[in-house]
């Protein structure tokens, strides 16, 4: 149990003064359960077979990820392992794209041979060269799901495969708790300051 | 008070369905709820049909693609498609237009839970403006004093956590909750407020701020808005009267019930409901009356649904207005990034309001007045995705992860809330070629909004620059005003009257053409008020079944 545990169930008895000790008694597993439902995503550490992409596949489709949200002083696409992600919706909730993913992966390494003949792939392309194609290919509407499924991998619930060691909430700032205590930001702290 | 934990030994009822019950409620949702729970506490057998499901705390998370994406609390419209045309003589698009809760619970489980009441204005507002030429607007056939006992019974019996402010109309007790705890955002309304010299107060939410009638208090998760709340501090009628309804013993909750006509017989009387059950097997429910609580859109399209030899134009419609002059409220918006973090992810989306533009000024030149709130009401994923970004942000590389990162957590919007004026083609009709998942004619939705409620809107957009300015935000912009083609708060398609030739219920809800039909939710409303319906229409819950309770006690519900 983290801290952030203790003080939830610290709070829940606060919340509860005044009501009833059978009241509690007999919600208590009920509300613990509510509790931990949110903090249960799956948290794969071990490489997740692909259900739809080839493995070559999957190597492309990173690549452009990793251009979408690139890695700096911070993790990227890749680390936050959005690919598989990707994989999961392509095989579950977004499985009418498939096609789309098919053609476009093609279009994309039409495009790669074109303006660097010598590459047979675009993840054998270097970082630069990478965005001068993704800069003559991002209009048009693979390009749109690869990078919606990206940021939609980078930002959702860990248990839908990305957003490894919630990389992305990380990044914002973002965290999802079940109890959080004010002063939430600078602004209402300072405000009670001043009032 | 005691939980509902002590109650699981209650028998629930199963009504069989030749039982001529005393009444079948449509729509679990704010007023469904709401009037559910007032008839069976007054020794009434109700079934209520709901065509979403019966979901619990437990069912509840915060997994942003399920509930926001793939519509688990909402109306889905892979099943349930809508089409969208702006003029009635153009031809509609299958497109979504409309949103509602589909659960029990409705609406009021996703919400925000702004729990604003009216004004004495908003009931009178045509009497003290005049006429608007080209438009319906109007008194509504009540007055805030009739309506204010039940804005209180609301308040009390559901939870809500307040502090009157300056402007608001005289209330008979205090809110049940004080205020819950200020965040940035609301620390940063009130700070520009103040220097613009404008009011400020503590916004009304339906969320409880302390432990209440056996629930426990709000713990600022974050995760309000278009969520389930899992630990019940949102007070929706999923949470709060639904519970009650079902401890009397005398209410059936079927959820999973799509209704497809209300039944009436050769005199014009309702005799009962057809709907669809979980396994698309047609059921008919006998009842003695029928209260139609399931929306301002889907109210008027059921009634639509439900024409006969006797009401060839739709049940109910001898006016010719069910379905007419919807409503959808409007939005003026602008965006803010401060120095600071204001973590506008915690907490309850709303903490403080301004009502300082509330009424309409002919000053201005146009009709229109609302509201202002400050909120950052995205979640990670909608906002990465460009929902609170500068249109012109970098999409994709470093600079964009790097505009990402900077800004969530200092971000903010300033949210108008604006009147829509009730113009009668806009409306609710039924689609003559789409068809839904069980074969009956899908939602079209007609809208094109008022000039005035686009100026209304810009009006307010304007007002948050000015507000973010003197709270000191390090950039501000706002984007152009659109006109509206999907709606949240559907209100005004049946709207309520004296003059059965010019509204569809009169001022107790009853259907002006059916005795023993009650038609009671967002479409009762005559006019829009400033963008928080729902505190309304549960007031008008409670009015409408406390008169219903006392007709059918004194046998003046004469049934079918």
């Amino acid at each position: 149990m983290d801290d952030q545990d203790a003080s939830r169930r610290l709070f829940l008895i606060k919340s509860l003064t005044g009501v009833s000790a059978a009241w509690l008694a007999l919600r208590m597993p009920e509300i613990v359960a509510a509790q931990e439902h949110a903090h249960q995503a799956v948290q794969s550490s071990a490489p997740v077979k692909f259900e739809f992409l080839s493995p070559e596949q999957a190597v492309e489709i990173e690549a452009v990820a990793a251009q979408i949200i690139p890695a700096d002083d911070t993790p990227g696409a890749r680390e936050a392992r959005v690919i598989y992600f990707i994989d999961r919706a392509l095989s579950t909730f977004d499985k009418e794209r498939q096609p789309l993913y098919v053609k476009g992966l093609k279009d994309l390494q039409a495009k790669q041979k074109k303006m660097f003949k010598n590459a047979a792939k675009f993840s054998e392309l270097n970082s630069e060269q990478q965005i001068r194609v993704l800069k003559a290919f991002e209009k048009n509407q693979f390009f749109e799901i690869v990078r919606a499924h990206t940021i939609m991998g980078f930002f959702s619930d860990p248990s839908y495969g990305g957003n490894y060691d919630k990389i992305g909430w990380k990044l914002i700032g973002f965290k999802d708790e079940f109890y959080f205590k004010p002063p939430f930001g600078y602004y209402d702290r300072e405000y009670k300051e001043t009032q | 008070m005691i939980g509902d934990g002590l109650f699981m030994n209650i028998q629930l009822p199963k009504f069989d369905s030749q039982t001529q019950v005393d009444f079948v409620v449509i729509g679990a949702g704010a007023a469904g709820g709401v009037i559910a729970k007032e008839l069976s506490a007054a020794g009434f057998q109700v079934v209520v049909l709901e065509q979403g499901p019966y979901l619990k705390e437990k069912d509840f998370d915060h997994d942003e693609i399920k509930t926001l994406w793939q519509n688990a609390l909402t109306n889905d419209w892979k099943t349930q498609p809508n089409s969208f045309r702006k003029t009635t003589n153009a031809k509609a698009t299958v497109q979504p237009s409309v949103l509602y809760g589909r659960m029990v619970g409705g609406g009021t489980t996703h919400f925000t839970a702004n729990y604003w009441r009216f004004r004495e204005i908003d009931f009178i507002e045509r009497s003290k403006l005049g006429a608007i030429s080209g438009t319906g607007f109007d008194d509504w056939p009540i007055i805030y004093a009739e309506l204010e006992p039940y804005y209180t019974k609301a308040e009390w019996d559901l939870g809500v956590s307040g502090q009157p402010g300056p402007m608001d109309s005289p209330r008979s007790k205090p809110y049940p909750l004080p205020p819950l705890p200020i965040k940035s955002a609301g620390a940063l309304l009130a700070t520009g407020a103040r220097t613009l010299g404008w009011h400020s107060q503590p916004a009304p939410m339906a969320i409880i701020s302390q432990p209440y009638r056996g629930r426990s208090a709000c713990s600022h998760c974050g995760f309000c808005e278009g969520f389930g709340c899992e630990i019940k501090a949102k007070s929706s009628t999923l949470a709060t009267v639904f519970p009650e309804a079902e401890k009397t013993g005398r209410c059936e909750i079927r959820s999973g019930s799509y209704v497809r006509k209300i039944e009436t017989d050769a005199a014009g009387r309702v005799t009962g409901v057809i709907y669809f059950d979980q396994k698309k097997t047609e059921v008919f429910q006998r009842a003695k009356a029928v209260v139609l609580c399931a929306n301002g859109a889907e109210t008027a399209r059921l009634l639509l649904l439900s024409k006969s030899n006797l009401f060839p134009n739709g049940l109910a419609n001898s006016s010719g207005f069910v379905g007419k002059y919807l409503m959808f409220n409007g939005g003026g918006f602008a965006t803010g990034v401060f120095e600071h973090e204001l973590n506008e992810f915690k907490s309850v989306a709303v903490t403080r309001i301004t009502h300082q533009f509330y009424d309409s000024d002919p000053k201005r030149g146009f009709y229109g007045g609302g509201g202002i709130d400050l909120r950052f009401d995205v979640y990670p994923m909608g906002f990465a995705l460009g929902g609170g970004l500068p249109r012109e942000a970098p999409r994709w590389g470093a600079e964009y992860k790097k505009i990402v990162k900077d800004s969530y957590t200092r971000s903010v919007f300033s949210f108008g809330h604006t009147t829509s004026l009730p113009m009668e083609r806009n409306s609710i009709s039924l689609d003559p070629t789409a068809k839904d998942a069980w074969g009956l004619p899908v939602l079209r939705v007609t809208y094109k909004d008022h000039p005035d409620d686009l100026k209304i809107m810009k009006f307010f957009s304007d007002r948050g620059m000015e507000l973010l300015d003197a709270a000191g935000a390090k950039k501000k912009w706002a984007g152009p005003v659109e006109e509206q083609t999907f709606g949240v708060h559907l209100l005004g398609t049946c709207r309520m009257g004296n003059d059965p030739k010019r509204s569809v219920v009169n001022k107790f809800h009853r259907a002006h053409d059916v005795p023993n039909l009650f038609i009671c939710d967002g479409s009762s409303f005559v006019t829009s008020g400033r963008g928080q319906p729902t505190c309304t229409i549960q007031a008008l819950a409670y009015r409408a079944a406390d008169n219903i309770a006392r007709m059918a006690k004194n046998g003046e519900i004469k049934s079918g």
